[in-house]
């Protein structure tokens, strides 16, 4: 029943941008968002909430920046699996300082170390041009350039795969001993110690992922719009990414995806339709999945699709 | 003499100028059962929390089996071999009694996998095992958050079995129990402890049980040890009944 | 040398500042153990709600005196208008819960709050200096102040002085410390806790207000003010330790101090240190210049 209501979800996000080309730029956004929101979503699990995950995003965007103007690295590939090295290697320095803080100490710590790295990429005009930011280039595939056009289905259609894919990890890394001790850390994290279980490197795992997802998710980013400013690492995008995850729901692994395809599908009629209110719808959703379910649209998804209880 | 399994020598601690360990000396020997009893607040559990880790003494030495663990974690301690079940059950609270269990085998058997589930069958299998052991096999299923105290806590017994400890220590294990469940609990426990040899201290309220299942009784009062024997011999010492079996 | 008092009024005035977001921030914290990200909206809609009566008062031709009085009654507007209001619909479920959530919760209020805003206000900066101009300049030894900077000091003192008067001599400040120190047992003695938590909201929403009201004469006030100051005053109030209230005061001097040697030495990096200031302090004492662990008992 599972599978096919994720084959069902697959299925539309394939359908829809073919018969509205312009859905296709809007669908490769909630997969990348999606997958910045599931990497927040881990460290959620543990009852972590992290309001700087935008540096791993906007890092994940400029490494790809980087690679392609400064150090000549043009291939796809290459520039995905680099963002995801580098944001992945940050998450661990910072992750080894961030892993003795829990609750608001956590997410306050996230939140000073993102505003320090945005307040660099707006300052230090040499690397980073600045607040204007700095523009990514179309990348090569295996040694051949590609045109706009099929980049964007590339990013679609590979970040469909990619998405399946890393979702399948991270579901099995979630139901691992690993995983399932992130909500133990919640709920009782003196008897982890009690077990002989290292929490802060049950922790150190989880945040090195996350940070390693924001910055696909954010790689991801800089590709499809090809261009990267310091805004992406401000504040209010890492408060998002928190929003997008709890949105959709943390339980699994399809939730945070759910809650970017809703993000982006109002901000797109938003944007047409009652342009200045969409982040009021989006707090208002938000309210309303905090208080009425707890699961997240995803839970809501899941139990309309089924009849019988559920565990 | 064998050498003791566990030894505290000359612990103090205090907490706010109460003080919980006053120069205490206590020695575990292998294999046996000990109990401490004394009034409510005289420092029993802290002396739990003093072998485990959780508090570090103002002055004084722990060893177990020579090694000094006085300055050690709770977690390093646990990996040294001695487990603790708590006086309020420490469960995991959104999982379920099998799941706390299983986290429990995979701490004891190698928990850095990151794509092997936690639930496979040899992690089942010993959880299940366990919990036949505090005879909650027909929990497994169910939600930790909504058990009634008396299961937690045979639950948070089994977590401390399931390290497979040499040295295992309970903060009142039949608190919350009910009366008719006490004894079947204890007699079951005492038969993992004696096949498997494990050494073991419990905190105890219930005289009854410290008499039945006890192989030595430490009194403690005020942050001292006040008496120190056979549970017959001491528990008959007149002071003891005067100062601490009465008021219990 | 003769740059550097200036300098120093200057942090300083900027201190008082980002005092009146942190101060009012911690207070809540301390009183209802929620964190409140909606408190920059506070600020701003404070700031909005000054600049729209001041200039509504000048273009009617009223004494620029009466920008102080204005500047006063916005922030009691806002606060009499959203503080218990917004503690009674949202603010009042997150008691208790993960702080995971309550910090969602608000920031869901500081999204809804953000557009709120753009609809009353339009989206183009806003400027009223009435109060500033009015009160001029003045030399000392040489150098020029700009008098509003020294009433922003003195204002600061006064509500750092004025809030300890009312936590320790006042009955309310009793009744608010008895619910600090342990809520069940103040509600058992009688006393309507539901009623402090709104009260203590309230004058926390007042001193964001007024904080953003202050703010006007000097930097007016445009969208995205409430994000800049929340994540100052969370910077503030953790360097403080969060409740601290005295604690907030010593971290906005150290913050203000911090970005007047920023201005001397690196200006570039002026607007990071609030972060590295904090990140430092936190790095070494986790729990903020004044605040304490509070350990679990098993």
């Amino acid at each position: 029943m599972r599978i096919a209501l994720l084959l069902a979800l697959a299925a539309l996000f394939v359908a829809f941008p073919l018969a509205f080309p312009w859905l296709a730029f809007v669908f490769t956004l909630v997969i990348s968002k999606g997958f910045a929101a599931l990497g927040v979503a881990v460290l959620l699990r543990a009852g972590l909430i992290s309001i700087g995950h935008a540096l791993f995003y906007s890092l994940g965007a400029y490494t790809v920046a980087y690679l392609s103007r400064g150090a000549g690295v043009t291939d796809l590939i290459l520039q995905l699996a680099g963002a995801v090295a580098v944001s992945s290697l940050v998450g661990l320095i910072i992750g080894l300082f961030m892993v003795r803080y829990r609750g608001i100490f956590f997410a306050m710590l996230n939140l000073a170390v993102s505003m320090v790295f945005f307040t660099l990429l707006s300052k230090l005009y040499a690397l980073t041009g600045g607040t204007d930011g700095v523009r990514i280039g179309t990348p090569t595939l295996f040694g051949t350039t590609i045109e706009r056009d099929t980049l964007e289905s590339i990013l679609l259609y590979g970040g469909l795969v990619l998405a399946f894919g890393v979702g399948y990890l991270v579901h099995r890394y979630l139901k691992s001993p690993m995983g399932e001790a992130l909500p133990a850390v919640e709920t009782n994290e003196i008897r982890l110690e009690y077990l002989g279980i290292a929490v802060p490197r049950v922790l150190l795992a989880a945040y090195v992922a996350s940070a390693g997802l924001a910055g696909l998710g954010g790689a991801m980013y800089g590709l499809l719009v090809g261009h990267v400013s310091p805004e992406l690492a401000y504040w209010t995008i890492s408060g998002q990414l928190v929003l997008v995850a709890v949105l959709g729901g943390i339980g699994g692994v399809v939730g945070p995806f759910v809650g970017a395809f809703f993000l982006e599908i109002i901000r797109s009629f938003a944007v047409i339709y009652f342009d200045n209110i969409w982040n009021l719808i989006i707090g208002a959703g938000l309210l309303i999945v905090i208080f009425f379910l707890p699961r997240g649209l995803y839970g809501l998804i899941e139990r309309a699709t089924q009849r019988g209880p559920r565990r | 003499m064998t050498a003791p399994l566990l030894s505290v020598r000359d612990v103090h601690v205090s907490f706010g100028g109460v003080r919980a360990a006053d120069g205490v000396d206590v020695e575990v020997r292998q294999g046996e059962v000990l109990a401490i009893i004394g009034p409510n607040g005289s420092g029993k559990t802290t002396f739990i929390n003093l072998c485990t880790g959780y508090v570090k003494p103002h002055a004084g030495s722990i060893h177990l089996e020579g090694r000094d663990i006085t300055r050690n974690t709770p977690r390093q301690i646990t990996k040294l071999g001695i487990a603790r079940a708590f006086q309020i059950p420490q469960l995991f609270t959104e999982h379920r009694v099998i799941d706390n269990l299983m986290l429990a085998v995979a701490a004891r058997q190698g928990f850095w996998q990151v794509l092997a589930p936690l639930d496979q069958p040899a992690h089942r299998q010993r959880a299940t095992a366990l919990l036949e052991m505090v005879g909650l096999q027909d929990q497994a299923e169910s939600d930790v958050a909504t058990l009634p105290e008396g299961i937690r806590k045979l639950t948070d017994i089994a977590l401390a079995l399931a390290l497979e400890p040499r040295l295992l220590l309970l903060d009142e294990p039949t608190a919350g129990v009910s009366s008719g469940e006490k004894f079947p609990l204890m007699d079951r426990l005492m038969n993992v402890l004696r096949s498997q040899g494990v050494t073991a201290v419990f905190v105890e309220h219930d005289m009854d049980l410290v008499r039945r299942y006890a192989d030595r009784v430490i009194v403690w009062n005020q942050g001292k040890v006040v008496a120190d024997g056979p549970p017959d011999e001491v528990m008959n010492d007149p002071a003891v009944l005067r100062d601490v079996v009465g008021v219990i | 040398m003769d740059i550097i008092i200036p300098l120093l009024v200057d942090g300083l005035a900027a201190a008082s500042l980002i005092f009146f977001i942190a101060v009012g921030l911690t207070l809540v914290f301390s009183v209802l153990r929620v964190l409140n990200v909606a408190h920059g909206s506070f600020y701003s809609i404070g700031a909005y709600v000054a600049v729209s009566i001041g200039g509504w008062a000048a273009s009617a031709g009223l004494s620029p005196w009466l920008s102080f009085p204005i500047l006063l009654i916005s922030a009691a507007l806002v606060a009499a208008l959203l503080g218990p209001f917004i503690e009674a619909t949202f603010i009042r479920y997150t008691y208790g819960k993960p702080e995971a959530l309550q910090i969602l919760v608000t920031f869901a209020l500081f999204l809804i709050f953000e557009d709120l805003q753009k609809l009353v206000f339009g989206v183009q900066a806003h400027y009223q200096d009435a109060a500033m101009q009015v009160l001029g300049v003045s030399e000392i030894g040489g150098i020029i102040y700009l008098n509003y900077q020294l009433l922003l000091i003195a204002l600061a003192v006064v509500v750092v002085v004025s809030l300890r008067l009312l936590m320790r001599h006042t009955r309310l400040g009793k009744l608010i410390l008895a619910v600090v120190a342990d809520p069940e047992v103040s509600v058992t003695l009688g006393i309507n806790a539901r009623q402090v938590y709104s009260i203590a909201f309230t004058i926390g929403v007042f001193l964001a207000a007024l904080g953003g009201a202050l703010a006007t004469p000097t930097s007016g006030v445009a969208p995205g003010l409430g994000a800049e100051a929340i994540v100052l005053g969370f910077a503030v109030a953790a360097i403080g330790g969060l409740g601290q209230i005295e604690g907030a005061a010593l971290a906005a001097v150290i913050v203000g101090l911090s970005r007047v040697i920023a201005i001397y030495y690196a200006p570039a990096f002026e607007p990071v240190m609030p972060y590295l200031v904090m990140l430092v302090v936190l790095l070494v004492r986790p729990y903020g210049l004044f605040g304490t662990a509070q350990a679990r008992r098993i």
